[in-house]
């Protein structure tokens, strides 16, 4: 079990004598150009979420009650300096929107690492010991699948209170059931096959054929699952932002931010538009992307 | 089908069970929650006499058992805030919900099972394209984010519509086209997907060939046989998409429904009220696919007849 790193390489696109960037050039020849649309989007929100210190022109906590709800560059009493505007306390809009993209950003990625590792270690193990263990957890899974997770959520954090932990732990849990469900469903059919009954006939023992051979055979459902998952990670962090029981003032995300700044729209609609712009930015690129990965990667649901 | 229905229904039980458990476990994690109602000023005997007036002092499975016998007797408890029966204040908020619900799914209906037969029959052309682009465009934008983009629009900049409340058929409007942006995106893709697997079949050749017109050919041929994998994906999928998006929408436009509910009770932590709200939808959307379920294969012959 301890040799059980896993660099694993994989990916139609990765033949030999080409290094990243040659394959990088492949797969923009080969996208459309909503696709590469897509592609630059992300690649732009995810350059400024991680240089957000560096980008953003002020501390995103910064108030100036002087300059309170100024409005965007263009526009009558726009303030320099304050390219995207003010907010009700005289924080910049943009310097919240940079930092607020990182955190959800950062809460997405989080989410979908926790789920992916406690869904996809449920599915494994439902997968190969079958029997009584597997009865119970795909109830658990079809239980997960019926009720509506935004109830959950809200459960959840009226509990355990609106912390960035709980957070965490709520975006970690959603989706497990979708990992789960993937991993079991490929395990079980690699179970059928001839090299695992060699590798057991070998004297492998069960841990050794789940990270050595399982594992590595089941990445790519996997990653195209991840994709989806942050997309759906970022939705469902937003909405509980925005309705006040996700991520709590002063921390910014987008989705707290405008769900704030309803209250200032019929005067200074800029504290809105912007976090709103940013997240449909992020859900338009994750969501072509994600698509666009499971068609790559999964030939069976291409004419979906 | 018979074996069907028992697995279903069994299923449905064990779910159920399931989830009264862990809700009620959950919110009896936080400690004594008498705690987050009462301020700072209450002396320590009047916290002890709130604590067992809300029956809070007996151990926990005395609370669980009794909350089980709840579903016997019908009393769920009093809210902490309102000090009514929660049951009534979920009763009071079911109608509003359900009308919302209801004029979100009749819009849903009227725009994507054309949208989504056009697409399918369309497929090749641009009209098809530009169908399915429509409904990606609604997949990928936030409901939250329509709403308020709506608002910012039609309530304040035009001043066409009410913001809040549910007064008045105008009131309908926003709530309306919000809850069912998603909706629409997602059955206008299973529409043309089943319309699809649908337009491909022997019989469709036949029907062509015996000289039908198309648009007999289209509607009764097709989309009758394709309308049973749609409807029970809008059972399915829907009431869970519904759910959760009505917990949204709701609570932007200060709809009296059971999402805005939910909300408010969870940022007040009013949990007798969170708990039976939570359970009334949880139970809701449960029954619902357990009902979709074995209608559709009530209605699908090779699982009627074939007992599987």
């Amino acid at each position: 079990m301890s040799d059980t790193a896993l660099p694993v390489r994989h990916g139609a696109a990765n033949k030999p004598g080409h290094g990243a960037l040659a394959n990088l050039r492949g797969i923009w020849r080969e996208a459309n150009w909503i696709q590469r649309l897509a592609l630059l989007i992300a690649a732009i929100l995810l350059i400024i979420a991680i240089f957000a210190p560096l980008v953003a022109p002020h501390e995103p906590t910064a108030q100036s009650l002087i300059f309170r709800l100024r409005p965007p560059i263009g526009f009558d009493r726009f303030r320099d300096g304050y390219l995207l505007g003010t907010d009700e306390l005289g924080r910049d809009v943009l310097a919240r929107c940079l930092y607020g993209l990182q955190l959800t950003l950062a809460l997405a990625t989080m989410g979908a690492c926790i789920g992916l590792v406690l869904g996809g270690g449920l599915g494994l193990v439902s997968g190969i010991l079958g029997g009584l263990v597997d009865d119970v957890i795909m109830g658990a899974v079809d239980a997960q699948i019926a009720i509506p997770f935004t109830l959950i959520a809200l459960l959840m954090l009226a509990v355990f209170g609106s912390s960035l932990e709980v957070m965490v732990l709520v975006l970690g849990v959603y989706g497990w059931e979708q990992y789960a469900r993937i991993v079991r469903g490929e395990v079980r059919k690699l179970m059928q096959m001839p090299f695992i009954e060699a590798a057991r006939a070998a004297g492998a023992s069960g841990g050794r054929i789940a990270f050595r051979h399982i594992l590595p055979n089941i990445v790519s459902p996997l990653v195209v699952q991840f994709t989806l998952n942050i997309s759906n990670i970022v939705l469902l962090e937003s909405t509980l932002s925005f309705l006040g029981i996700g991520v709590q003032p002063p921390t910014a995300t987008l989705g707290s931010m405008v769900g704030i700044g309803r209250d200032y729209m019929p005067t200074a609609p800029w504290i809105v538009i912007a976090p709103a712009i940013m997240i449909l930015l992020v859900t338009f690129a994750v969501q072509i992307l994600g698509d666009w990965l499971r068609d790559r990667v999964d030939v069976r649901l291409r004419n979906r | 089908m018979w074996r069907h229905v028992v697995r279903t229904l069994t299923k449905m039980v064990v779910t159920l069970f399931v989830i009264v458990t862990l809700v009620f476990f959950a919110t009896r994690m936080s400690g004594n929650s008498i705690d987050y109602i009462i301020g700072e000023s209450v002396t320590q005997e009047d916290r002890e006499l709130l604590t067992r007036y809300y029956g809070l002092d007996a151990s926990i499975w005395t609370q669980y058992l009794k909350f089980l016998g709840s579903f016997l007797d019908g009393q769920f408890g009093l809210s902490f805030l309102e000090r009514r029966p929660v049951s009534d204040i979920v009763a009071e908020r079911v109608w509003p919900s359900l009308q919302l619900l209801l004029s979100g799914i009749g819009l849903t209906l009227l725009v994507s099972i054309p949208f989504g037969i056009a697409a399918a029959i369309y497929r090749k052309s641009w009209i098809g394209s530009a169908i399915m682009t429509f409904a990606f465009a609604g997949y990928a934008l936030p409901n939250f984010v329509l709403a308020i983009l709506m608002v910012l629009v039609f309530a304040f900049t035009l001043n066409w519509l009410p913001l809040v409340g549910n007064g008045t058929p105008w009131h309908f409007i926003m709530p309306t086209i919000a809850l069912s942006g998603a909706l629409i995106a997602a059955l206008t893709r299973f529409t043309r997907n089943a319309m699809l697997d649908v337009l491909s079949q022997d019989y469709m050749r036949t029907a062509r060939a015996k000289g039908l017109p198309e648009r007999t050919v289209i509607l009764k041929h097709g989309f009758r046989n394709a309308s049973i994998t749609i409807l029970s994906v809008l059972g399915l999928q829907v009431a869970g998409l519904a759910a959760a998006g009505s917990v949204v929408i709701e609570s932007i436009f200060s709809w009296p429904g059971i999402g805005d509910l939910l909300v408010s009770s969870a940022i007040q932590r009013d949990y007798p009220v969170l708990q039976f709200a939570v359970l009334a939808v949880a139970l809701a959307v449960v029954v619902i696919n357990a009902v979709v379920d074995i209608a559709y294969a009530y209605a699908d012959p090779r699982i009627r007849l074939g007992g599987a």
